[in-house]
């Protein structure tokens, strides 16, 4: 018998508009040692699954309906508090995906760390606050945090990112568990501490014999990690077999379309930068922030001195992680940010140089779209709305033929002219993508920066909205600049990529010339570590590293 | 944080001459003086008073010896209780009024977070209802309501409790006290409820729940710390409000508070008396608001760190 079975799990919310069945009849097993990866689109139920697992979810507004989970032969869907606590703190562990929320900030990461062991469940297996502090320095040592003895007492906020992820393995790990759920537990990590983390969990896998459930969005981390997929969707299993299988030979249209989705290869359309024609000059640009955080009085130099130039047409990508200072130089060319020094020339035009009211006629050319199209629309105003204040702002339409024009822009961004009335909330995280682009092509700009605009999305989501802006690129004959931290994002659609790294440009080249031969040691770091979709390339990448 | 304690109370002397200034011209431009009564009094007398207390001199040079006065810790003397200081009136009925408050605050937060935070652990039900109406019942209730119907129920018709007096009979604290907090006490809950909810649905505390730690340790070491952050904020405030606002209580239960003193002199234009008081109860409110804004500090580390590096 497997160490975990899961036999008809369903589990439905109830609420007053309804009932959402959230999982519906979902059956997997894990031994000791293997990975299952369960992989699905939000909203898929993945997640929900392994929460009630450990009956994590709040009740009401969950309720299990159906089904068992028996670990070592116990059901831990109908055990007591006590008894799920006891599995809770010896033998079923669980990773987060956002290391930022998932520790305390006002409890020390070493007094979080020892938790599990002063305050055992089972009484025979608490140790004493000494003996928890050595075991936790250990581990923390083992999950490669430096200085552990000193860092024992610091606070979550006195980590990066990486770190907190590794503080949050320790913790799962510290008391020996026989299976480890990992809920993304590197979505919210960059590309190289995201392969980092996968090895270090990999490597802790493989010395304890753990049993591993894998949750994720991201088939490229999948590949590299699983024994066995689970794919799903709506709250039902559409496919589960080994990895391999479901790679190679996949049966199912559902996994096929997440395959195909995810964005692979060069730039298909052609390049239509015009040669020695910049429509922006960037010379020298700096932009330096306050530092209220540390004891040195001092700036963030977000910026350190850039220059760059766009050509009409081109599409430019900026690749790189977070930090880098990618943001603030998209907001610093837009003048959404003071600038520190350098100078920013838009079609021969000092931008920099202008008051506030001298720029409003250039705004209308130059648009922006932001990463979250769940923030970045007012959510009191209805599409239509959105879409005609700035055509109505800049004169380019009166009362008479905005409604024309209006509809003329869902057209364009492929949404249905009947739901204009409709407010954002009403729309999917795709589709309020599409009216956040179709704000921003709405004054017929000749720029537009977009700052990681598929990234809150699901991947087949991206895809079309990739394809989306890269019709609208040809058809309204833009110039872009377009901020990733997702390098397979930015060599689909970008002609020229440059890497930025702490303020500086690190790499200017043609994208399929950077990929092919990266100069710099860093640029190449990064696109080492781009997980791939493909379980023999990553396997035979993991056996040479 | 001794710095940021420093660089606040360096602040402070700003707003108290703002203080000491708008209320000497407030007082000094209200119409009738300390002396003006209903009786008929002789001009020479009224003549001989201001000269006494230097009213005949210019205002600006009223304003400037009072300023001066003030900085060496001096009120002056009362217009009214002739023969006493200002500073002796203060001192008198400060004991009983601090006492009274602090008692008080006791009750409030007591109650208050007790029942805030039972609320929160199960919003929307009975636990959370019952609670948060009676909340609301405290909070509209005015203590010169509460105390005369505590007095009527403990002190009369059950006679368990002494209807008047502070520290002449056992018991005779209590029901000042629970008139004073209640109103506190409603709002804290309502206060500690609304940030203990926010708190126990974050991230944090589901991984708590994830290491199998009883409810207890996720409760009182997890969630309150932060949960509790907004109630430690409004604690500097309230307890310049208690301090200040214990007139009414003073009196239903006749109390030797300052609350009293307080109410008098404004009836009597009794200058320097409103103006020490004034200047007091500014100076405790800057007091308490540092001393709270410190303890939340203190609580947070991320804001600890921030002060230790930036003063």
């Amino acid at each position: 018998m497997a160490l975990l079975e899961v036999n008809g799990l369903t589990l439905y919310f109830h609420s007053r508009n309804g009932v959402v069945k959230a999982v519906d009849d979902v059956s997997f097993s894990v031994d000791a040692g293997e990975t299952l990866a369960i992989v699905g689109e939000s909203g898929s139920g993945k997640s929900v699954t392994c929460y009630s697992l450990l009956d994590l979810l709040p009740k009401p507004p969950a309720k299990i309906e159906a089904g068992t989970a028996l670990f070592d032969g116990i059901d831990l869907l109908s055990c007591d508090a006590a008894q799920m606590r006891r599995f809770r703190s010896n033998d079923i562990a669980m990773i987060f995906q956002d290391p930022m929320t998932s520790l305390n900030p006002f409890i020390s990461i070493g007094e979080q760390l020892i938790e599990p062991l002063i305050y055992n469940e089972d009484k025979s297996r608490r140790q004493s606050r000494s003996d928890a502090r050595l075991r936790a320095i250990e581990l923390l040592d083992e999950v490669g945090i430096a200085d552990a003895e000193q860092r024992f007492n610091c606070f979550p906020h006195e980590f990066s990112g990486g770190m907190r992820q590794r503080v949050m393995i320790a913790m799962a790990l510290i008391n020996e568990p026989r299976l480890l759920i990992c809920d993304e537990p590197t979505t919210a990590l960059d590309v190289t501490i995201q392969a980092q983390i996968l090895a270090l969990i990999k490597t802790l896998q493989q010395k304890r014999d753990v049993a591993v459930i894998f949750i994720s969005h991201d088939l490229g981390v999948v590949a590299g990690i699983a024994d066995k997929v689970m794919v799903m969707c709506e709250g039902t299993v559409r496919e589960a077999n080994d990895t391999e299988s479901i790679f190679y030979r996949s049966e199912d249209d559902y996994t096929k379309k997440l395959l195909a989705a995810i964005p692979e290869g060069a730039k298909s359309m052609p390049n239509r930068a015009q040669a020695d024609s910049p429509l922006i000059t960037v010379r020298d640009l700096k932009t330096y922030f306050h530092d209220y955080s540390t004891t040195i009085a001092g700036h963030i130099k977000a910026v350190d001195g850039v220059s760059l130039e766009i050509q009409r047409g081109e599409i430019l990508g900026l690749v790189g992680e977070s930090g880098s200072g990618k943001s603030t130089l998209g907001r610093s060319i837009l003048q959404l940010a003071p600038i520190t020094a350098g100078s920013i020339h838009f079609k021969g035009v000092e931008l920099n140089k202008l008051s506030p009211a001298k720029l409003v006629p250039w705004r209308r050319k130059m648009q922006m779209i932001f990463q979250d199209p769940y923030a970045s629309l007012n959510p009191r105003m209805t599409v239509h709305q959105t879409l005609a204040e700035p055509l109505l702002y800049h004169g380019l339409a009166n009362p008479k033929n905005i409604d024309q024009q209006v509809q003329q822009l869902m057209d364009d961004v492929g949404l249905a002219r009947n739901s204009l009335r409709k407010y954002p909330h009403e729309f999917s995280g795709g589709q309020r993508q599409r009216i956040a682009i179709g704000r921003a092509i709405a004054t017929k700009p000749e720029l537009i920066i977009a700052d990681e605009p598929v990234s809150a999305l699901d991947v087949t989501i991206q895809a079309q909205i990739l394809d989306l802006i890269l019709n609208l690129v040809e058809k309204h004959n833009l110039t872009m600049m377009f901020i990733s931290h997702d390098l397979s994002v930015v060599r689909y659609i970008s002609d020229r990529v440059m890497v930025m790294n702490k303020g500086v440009i690190i790499e200017t080249a043609d994208t399929e010339v950077l990929w092919a031969d990266p100069k710099q040691q860093y640029s190449k770091d990064l696109l080492a570590a781009i997980p791939l979709a493909d379980p023999r390339s990553e396997r035979l990448r993991a056996s040479t590293a | 944080m001794w710095r940021f304690a420093l660089n606040r109370l360096l602040q402070a002397v700003p707003v108290l001459i703002i203080v000491i200034s708008a209320t000497f011209m407030l007082v000094h431009s209200a119409p009738g003086g300390p002396f003006s009564a209903d009786k008929a009094v002789p001009p020479e007398v009224i003549k001989a008073l201001e000269a006494q207390y230097n009213l005949d001199q210019p205002l600006w040079k009223q304003y400037i010896s009072y300023l001066g006065d003030v900085v060496q810790g001096d009120f002056g003397p009362s217009f009214k209780y002739s023969g006493r200081t200002v500073n002796e009136l203060i001192a008198a009925g400060i004991p009983a009024t601090a006492e009274l408050a602090l008692y008080a605050m006791m009750v409030a937060l007591i109650i208050g977070v007790s029942a805030g935070v039972a609320a929160a652990m199960r919003p929307n039900t009975m636990r959370d209802y019952v609670p948060m109406s009676a909340a609301m019942l405290g909070i509209c209730m005015p203590s010169f309501l509460l105390g005369p119907l505590l007095v009527l129920i403990f002190g009369i018709y059950l006679e368990w409790l002494p209807v008047s007096g502070w520290g002449d009979m056992p018991g005779d604290k209590i029901m000042p006290s629970i008139t004073l907090g209640t109103g506190y006490a409603a709002y804290i809950a309502r206060l500690s409820r609304g940030s203990m909810l926010e708190v126990l649905s974050q991230d944090y505390i589901r991984t708590a729940r994830a290491k199998g730690l009883s409810e207890p340790v996720i409760i009182f070491k997890h969630a309150m710390r932060g949960g509790l952050i907004p109630v430690v904020a409004f604690l500097g405030p309230a307890f310049a409000g208690l301090l200040g606002g214990s007139f009414v209580v003073e009196t239903i239960f006749q109390i030797p508070g300052l609350g009293r003193f307080y109410v008098q002199a404004a009836f009597n234009r009794d200058y320097t008396m409103i103006l020490g008081m004034t200047i007091f109860f500014a100076a405790l409110i800057i007091l308490f608001n540092l001393l709270s804004d410190m303890l939340a500090i203190w609580l947070d580390p991320k804001l600890r760190q921030q002060a230790r590096g930036n003063n």
